[in-house]
């Protein structure tokens, strides 16, 4: 079970790190780059821990790159909202944010994991995790409360995404089992901080909140969207086409 | 004090190697050369961005996703460092970028050929940043001060993606057949693009002479270019891939590598605009800057909506009162 934890984790950092990466080269300003590219490099380096740990509490001998290139779609756990495209920068914020709070809420409780482990990795992205959400919220604010057309732009991305984002903190089986042995996160515990945080910043960035309640899921139990087909296509071509070479 | 004579102090200071500094008085023209010199040093950080950025949604590991996001996201940050050093001499940013997309200014050609393998991103680490470390040792003396000191920075970073270009060449020559074949077909695309980044031949360049009393570039083109070729071959030798040069071979009495000619019509070609990839490279930064513009103008509007907040603020006007 704490196997297909630290993947549900570990996916959703790898997804939203590798959409993080497309932008790189081709965002708004130089300074945004650099900021999106250190999110990607924090997510993906997460993803590389989790797999590796995941890997060795497997024990059948596979690697952290078997593990994100070698599974197809139906084996990915992360939630819909992060495999959703970059679309404009507005989509990629509010994708962030919504992430970046669950995450940070998440992980301020897997600080406290009854898995050491999980506990220390928890302790050591929960630095990162607060920069991206500090990042994200920011920017929620300036799109937000900035122009006209960006207000409009931001709250399109948000109508879009807003039945992606209830996902993060609906318990499937496997949160609601580690939740109950203290290992993984009660997601019924953080839901209210989620929603509150989530309410605060939209508010302020004098956003409209979406009225309906309807809410996509799937994702952590291997039912994607179409999206994910493609990102594996991507990032798995070279492991898929070369099979079982060192890179 | 006549203007003759603050030329002949300026270059006094100059062979004295005494740097100069922006408050300095210097001759227009060695303003204009090293806002040209620069600027251009960083638009090529940020075109560059563009091939390698090619590859990382599809880099065949972990490992290697982390270590090539990190290395774009270095360029980004020559390019802002580059820029603002040309700001240290009166040129402003946005005029620069202006230059770029609309075609004035020029950056370096190598990145208008196409990333079409993972090998390219070992090919370009190891060939490409290799070049420019030799250009870019030479520029950390370089008579302005801003310049050499930006250029001491940016150099620690390029020999690390030297290095880490050259380990992916090592893995994949060192791999499966269709690996090795994919280091060598990198070489083959790479090594006289690479060769042409030293610019022309000395006879044929502009600007080298006063640049080199100005000592904003103290060896030549061909100097360059030399000592590349030949640190480069023991490495290629290494790898046991083939440089694809039949005249290449070292020559005792000169203590250098002979090699061929270059083609120069395509190198002028790709300076023209005629390179495979001119087109998409501009075009993907004429892109993104028109995408992002309403961004930008969002973050400005919303800062000066937060400062006359600040002013009308209760709390400020108890302060101030
Ligand atoms: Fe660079
Ligand atoms: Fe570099």
């Amino acid at each position: 079970m704490i196997f297909k934890y630290l993947l549900q984790l570990g996916d959703n950092a790898l997804i939203l790190g590798h959409r993080l990466g497309e932008w790189c080269g081709h965002a708004p300003e130089l300074e945004i780059d650099m900021a999106l590219t250190n999110i990607a490099l924090d997510l993906t380096g997460q993803a590389r821990n989790l797999f590796q740990r995941a890997a060795e509490i497997e024990g059948k001998g596979r690697t952290e790159d078997d593990i994100a290139y070698l599974r197809d779609a139906w084996d990915f756990r992360n939630v819909l909202l992060v495999e959703q495209p970059n679309e404009d920068f507005a989509f990629t914020i509010v994708r962030q944010f919504f992430f970046d709070t669950f995450n940070y809420y998440a992980h301020q409780e897997l600080t406290k994991s009854k898995d050491e482990w999980l506990a220390g990795f928890a302790a050591k992205s929960l630095k990162e995790i607060t920069y991206h959400l500090r990042f994200s919220s920011e920017w929620m604010l300036r799109l937000g409360d900035g122009t006209e057309l960006s207000h409009q732009k931001l709250q399109t991305a948000l109508d879009e995404l807003w039945m992606y984002h209830g996902e993060l903190v609906q318990p499937n089986e496997v949160d609601l089992e580690l939740a109950k042995s203290g290992v993984g996160v009660d997601l019924e515990k953080i839901k209210p901080l989620f929603n509150e945080k989530i309410e605060e910043v939209l508010s302020k960035a004098t956003l409209n909140i979406p009225t309906d309640t309807w809410m996509q899921s799937g994702g952590k139990d291997g039912k994607h969207s179409e999206h994910l087909g493609y990102i594996l296509a991507d990032m798995q071509f070279l492991q898929r086409a070369y099979p079982g070479v060192e890179w | 004090m006549t203007h003759l004579n603050l030329e002949d102090q300026f270059q006094a200071k100059i062979d004295a190697e005494t740097k100069i500094e922006p408050k300095d008085w210097m001759p227009e023209a060695y303003r204009k050369t090293l806002i040209r010199q620069i600027s251009q040093h960083a638009h090529s950080e940020i075109v560059g961005m563009l091939p390698e950025g090619n590859w990382i949604t599809r880099a065949p590991s972990l490992r290697r996703k982390l270590i090539l996001l990190a290395k774009v996201q270095d360029e980004a940050g020559h390019g802002l460092y580059l820029y603002s050093a040309a700001e240290t001499l009166g040129a402003n940013r946005d005029e620069l970028v202006q230059q770029l997309l609309t075609g004035k200014a020029k950056y370096s050609s190598i990145f208008n050929y196409p990333t079409t393998s993972w090998a390219d991103i070992g090919a370009i680490g190891w060939l490409v940043d290799g070049a420019a470390i030799m250009n870019q040792v030479m520029l950390t003396r370089a008579s302005y001060g801003p310049y050499a000191r930006a250029m001491v920075r940016i150099c620690k970073e390029e020999s690390f993606h030297q290095r880490q270009g050259y380990e992916i060449m090592m893995t994949m020559a060192k791999g499966s057949p269709a690996q090795k074949q994919m280091a060598q077909d990198a070489l083959n695309r790479w090594w006289w693009p690479s060769l042409m980044m030293f610019g022309p031949k000395d006879d044929d360049s502009a600007h080298s002479e006063q640049s080199m009393k100005w000592k904003i570039k103290r060896k030549s083109n061909d100097e360059l270019r030399q000592q590349f070729v030949d640190v480069t071959v023991p490495q290629a030798e290494y790898l046991g891939l083939t440089i694809p040069d039949p005249d290449l071979q070292w020559n005792e009495d000169r203590g250098h590598y002979d090699f061929g000619e270059i083609n120069w019509e395509e190198f002028w070609n790709v300076v023209k605009g005629n390179g495979p990839c001119n087109r998409q490279r501009i075009q993907a930064r004429v892109k993104a800057y028109e995408d992002g513009a309403w961004v930008r103008e969002a973050a400005v509007a919303y800062a000066e909506k937060k400062d006359q907040r600040k002013l009308v603020s209760p709390k400020a006007q108890a302060e101030a009162a």
